[in-house]
């Protein structure tokens, strides 16, 4: 921005820093410290065994499959597993932390520093540092609705594994911290530890913001904005944010570390506590759990589970396929996305037409049907003998298009649909022929005039001839006899 | 009958002298008559103790009993049973009837052991003399003006009286020795990870283990083979099979190496306790085995640092009793802090509030380092002074308290005192080895306990040192004179 722009921009003055905190519900059949089944949306309680109440008595013992997704998003970002990590109790008192303390990691966390590069405006690409991930249980929910002036617990969510997964403070924009989270989404889903369902709270954020002036090296005061459960959320609360602390530094004020919680109705970050209320949560070992030991033997046991990751798959579709990086992007995008056009380009058709179809039209009937890829009408056999009958010549790409349409509806596969509605290409030279000889005689002022010099007549006449074989006829044949017949 | 020990009432029941039920309804008579004079027990429970009695001579008749089907214990009040109260001596569970049962309480049960009630116990066990009780203090069968010990009192008095053969008890600091010591009785605290903890309400995790109490040796092998084992839903439970405890109780002792060490000695040690075990000491020599002199010389960090640890331990566990899903909660709470503030400051007894306030004080920042990493520190010091003491000898013998019991009230108002009654059990649980107490004298018609401590898992040789012993002592058959 330059200095004599007359519109005011805070970001020629500001830098903002920004680091995030996700929560990822690990996809585990039961909970991460005892047998009860972890099914989201079941009645109240009914999910909740003694150990979830924290009934007097009850012992914690650790989920290893908790433990095997841990490792595997720990290979996922390159980071060191930890050989020993320690389980912690966080102790705080509320209604839906049953025991009083919320058995987490603190010191000694299951991941240490690893690593995740997101893909700027500009193209560019750049490197997130994560700093750790730990193993917690997941707290209850407290109802606040229904009870008339009374608060409901809900312990059915309470031991829940989650994986919080902590970045360095490396995001300098709204956007960087969106695609910061889309792709740790994304690598979730692709390693199957989380469903990533947002609205069911399987993945949630926490958001540190602060601002300082550029060139200012020490950071500015944060405020943590808790609990954001969408991607627009993230956006709009760290925008909100960004705009509150530069306006309150600009009016001569300072900025309280403090938990912020964001208001999606109206828009705004509202402060939750300060920090001189905030807890001390007096962190100690867990004396019921031991260190969590893990051997190299466990890492290369879970090493040989991971599935091909997002960048490396992204990078195979560039040189496998010959597609560009940002389609490659997109189809890389989720694993579904991803294996859909691996499917579809399984039979042999040309790469590049089944990107531009799988991204194209298949992609945009599933938005507008609200449909998930598994659930898609048209399947990858079915979109791949259709890109076959282009490629064949059968048919052409905008004949394809309704015939997209009819087998989305259900009217069965290409060569069916091409047969019943008669949309095979006119191929026979001699039938357009007498066609374009129909034409030329009906419209002898038109010929007379691009006769004449007059070129861009002969778009009129191509759809002439289109207009009379219902779009059937071969373009690329079309278009010669026509060169011949006009010249 | 009431004089009959576990192994003689097992042996009569094979012998078909007399039934489960019968036995089991002469015990809860006795204890409906004799137990006022004590309070050893806080709940008696005669229908499942009927019921577990009937089905255990049923069980006998179709040949199917193990060596303890039918024979009736106690269990100490920490331990949950399911269907029936489970108080661990507070106001705050007074309402709590446990909805399982703990492991070492189903161990019991399919063993086919009777349970005739929950026994007495300071408040969630956080005590020396029985008199944090919610339900009063427990009386010394011996003296009943004196203190049974704690936390363990109830199974302690209870057995002493011989109104129970055997209990189950529970030992963080001394909680079965002490006031095995204390009635005269025999109990064994076991290698930390040998019994489930599983269903015994925590006080402090990494120091809890739960044990027998009984009143020879050959009664606390019995039992404890019935208690112990691993247990997965215990995760600091050891994976190592269980000997067969009474197959060395005979064991000879010769050649044995009795470590002695200077340290409980010393200051602090009542002289007359002292020569008591002095003149057990020579009791093991004659029995062949000889003594070695060793030292533990940071037994005097002992103390302190237990009352780091075991209230920081605490003053989390005991976060769970918050008035919102069960035991204790306030009348009419106008908030959530005045619920949590109310029903934990009227349902918490004085001495478990103090220590809950030490330990959310050790472990508050800027505290920590200093407190509760020192600690650790020093736990580590306290477990390299035996490590190192039992190369030098196969066992280490010493009083298990440095006097005999105290009156009740004379030092409830003093809890460094009371702590400093703790002094030679404690390290045994900051250092995870088993520990044992046995009767080896009287001082002024109050008993004085021997203390026996092992290596890692050597509860064995614990067993046979002691059995050894009583075959050569009576003071184990000695009874109080009102509960002969």
């Amino acid at each position: 921005m330059s200095d004599n722009d007359n519109s005011y921009s805070w970001e020629s003055l500001w830098e903002v820093v920004i680091g995030l905190e996700i929560h990822a519900q690990l996809a585990t059949q039961s909970k991460i410290f005892s047998g009860a089944a972890t099914a989201y949306g079941a009645e109240p309680n009914r999910q909740a065994c003694a150990v979830d109440l924290g009934l007097p008595g009850v012992l914690p013992v650790l989920n290893a499959a908790a433990v095997q997704m841990a490792i595997k998003f720990g290979l996922a970002v390159d980071a060191e597993v930890s050989r020993r990590s320690v389980f912690a109790r966080k102790n705080y008192f509320y209604p839906d932390l049953p025991k009083g303390y919320q058995i987490s990691q603190y010191e000694l966390p299951v991941v240490a520093t690893g690593h995740l590069d997101i893909d700027l405006d500009d193209g560019s690409s750049k490197r997130i540092g994560v700093t750790r991930a730990h193993l917690e249980e997941d707290a209850g929910k407290s109802l606040h609705e229904d009870f008339q002036g009374m608060t409901g617990i809900d312990l059915n969510r309470a031991g829940t594994p989650l994986l919080e997964i902590v970045s360095e403070p490396d995001l300098r924009s709204p956007r960087e911290a969106v695609a910061y989270m889309k792709k740790l989404h994304a690598l979730v889903r692709y390693l199957e530890i989380c469903d990533g369902n947002m609205q069911e709270g399987s993945f949630r954020c926490d958001a540190n913001v602060s601002v300082r002036p550029r060139g200012q090296t020490e950071l500015g005061t944060r405020a943590e904005i808790k609990n954001l459960n969408s991607f627009r959320f993230v956006e709009r609360a760290i925008e909100f944010e960004i705009a509150r602390q530069i306006t309150l530094i600009e009016g001569g004020g300072k900025v309280v570390q403090e938990t912020r919680l964001y208001d999606a109705d109206r828009g705004e970050t509202r402060s939750m506590r300060a920090k001189e209320e905030a807890n001390d949560y007096r962190y100690f070992p867990d004396p019921d759990l031991l260190p969590l030991e893990i051997s190299e033997q466990d890492i290369e046991a879970v090493r040989a589970t991971l599935p091909e990751l997002p960048d490396a798959k992204r990078q195979r579709f560039v040189d496998q396929y010959g597609l560009s990086r940002y389609d490659a992007g997109v189809l890389t995008a989720s694993r579904e996305l991803a294996d859909f056009y691996e499917s579809v380009t399984a039979s042999g058709c040309d790469p590049k037409l089944a990107a531009n179809w799988t991204m194209g039209e298949l992609a945009a009937a599933l938005n507008r049907s609200g449909l998930e890829m598994s659930a898609s009408p048209v399947s990858a056999a079915l979109l791949s003998g259709m890109l076959a009958r282009i490629s064949d010549n059968t048919i052409s790409g905008k004949i394809a298009k309704e015939v997209f349409e009819a087998m989305w509806a259900g009217e069965g596969d290409a060569d069916t649909v091409i047969e019943r509605k008669g949309l095979k290409q006119i191929t026979d030279s001699s039938a357009l022929e007498a066609i374009i000889d129909e034409i030329i005689a009906a419209n002898p002022k038109q010929v007379e005039q691009y006769r004449g010099g007059k070129d861009k007549l002969f778009g009129f006449f191509v759809g002439q001839a289109m207009k009379a074989t219902a779009g059937k006829a071969n373009p690329a044949q079309l278009n010669e006899l026509l060169k011949a017949r006009l010249s | 009958m009431h004089q009959m020990t576990l192994a003689g009432i097992a042996a009569a029941l094979t012998a078909g002298e007399f039934s489960s039920e019968e036995v089991t309804r002469y015990l809860l008579a006795r204890i409906e008559q004799l137990d006022p004079q004590l309070n050893s027990f806080i709940t008696v429970t005669p229908e499942v103790a009927l019921a577990q009695a009937k089905a255990a001579d049923q069980r006998r008749a179709a040949g199917d009993a193990g060596p303890l089907t039918g024979v009736p214990i106690a269990h100490k009040d920490i331990f949950c049973t399911n269907g029936v109260r489970t108080s661990c001596g507070s106001r705050m569970l007074d309402n709590f009837t446990a909805p399982y049962d703990a492991t070492v309480v189903a161990r019991c049960q399919a063993a086919g052991l009777v349970m005739l009630g929950k026994t007495n116990m300071d408040e969630f066990a956080m005590g020396s003399s029985n008199e944090t009780s919610y339900y009063g203090p427990v009386r010394n069968p011996w003296h009943t003006d004196a203190v049974p010990g704690g936390s363990s009192g109830g199974s302690a008095a209870a057995v002493a009286a011989r109104l129970v053969p055997a209990a189950t008890g529970t030992d963080t600091g001394g909680s079965i020795r002490q006031p095995a010591a204390l009635c005269g009785i025999t109990g064994l605290k076991p290698t930390y990870g040998r019994v489930s903890r599983y269903g015994m309400i925590a006080f402090a995790s990494s120091l809890d283990q739960g044990g027998p109490m009984a009143r020879s040796a050959e009664d606390c092998a019995l039992l404890l083979q019935s208690m112990a084992g691993f247990d997965q839903r215990d995760s600091t439970s050891v994976d190592r099979p269980v000997p067969d405890y009474r197959a060395h109780l005979n064991d000879d002792i010769r050649g044995l190496r009795i470590g002695i060490p200077s340290e409980y000695f010393g200051d602090g040690l009542d002289p007359a306790v002292g020569a008591v075990i002095e003149r057990a000491i020579d009791e093991f020599k004659q029995l062949g085995a000889e003594t070695v002199p060793v030292s533990l010389p940071n037994t005097a960090l002992a103390v302190p640092t237990y009352y780091v640890i075991a209230p920081a331990e605490c003053s989390s566990n005991l976060s769970r009793f918050d008035g919102v899903r069960f035991g204790y909660r306030c009348d009419a709470p106008h908030n959530l802090e005045d619920l949590y503030k109310r029903s934990r400051g009227e349902g918490f007894g004085s001495e478990v509030k103090r220590r809950i306030m030490i330990g959310t004080y050790a472990l508050s920042a800027g505290y920590y380092d200093a407190y509760y990493l020192k600690a650790q520190q020093a736990r580590r010091l306290i477990r390299d002074d035996f490590t190192q003491a039992l190369t030098q000898c196969d066992l280490i013998v010493g009083p298990t308290a440095p006097t005999v019991a105290f009156n009740i009230g004379e030092k409830f108002d003093d809890p460094v005192t009371m702590y400093l009654s703790d002094i030679y059990t404690i390290a045994v649980n900051l250092a995870g080895l088993p520990g044992m107490s046995l009767p080896a004298g009287f001082v002024g018609g109050r008993p004085v306990g021997l203390q026996l401590v092992g290596r890692d898992f050597d509860e064995a040789r614990l067993l046979n040192v002691a059995h050894r012993f009583q075959q050569h002592s009576d003071w184990h058959l000695q009874t109080p004179t009102q509960f002969a």
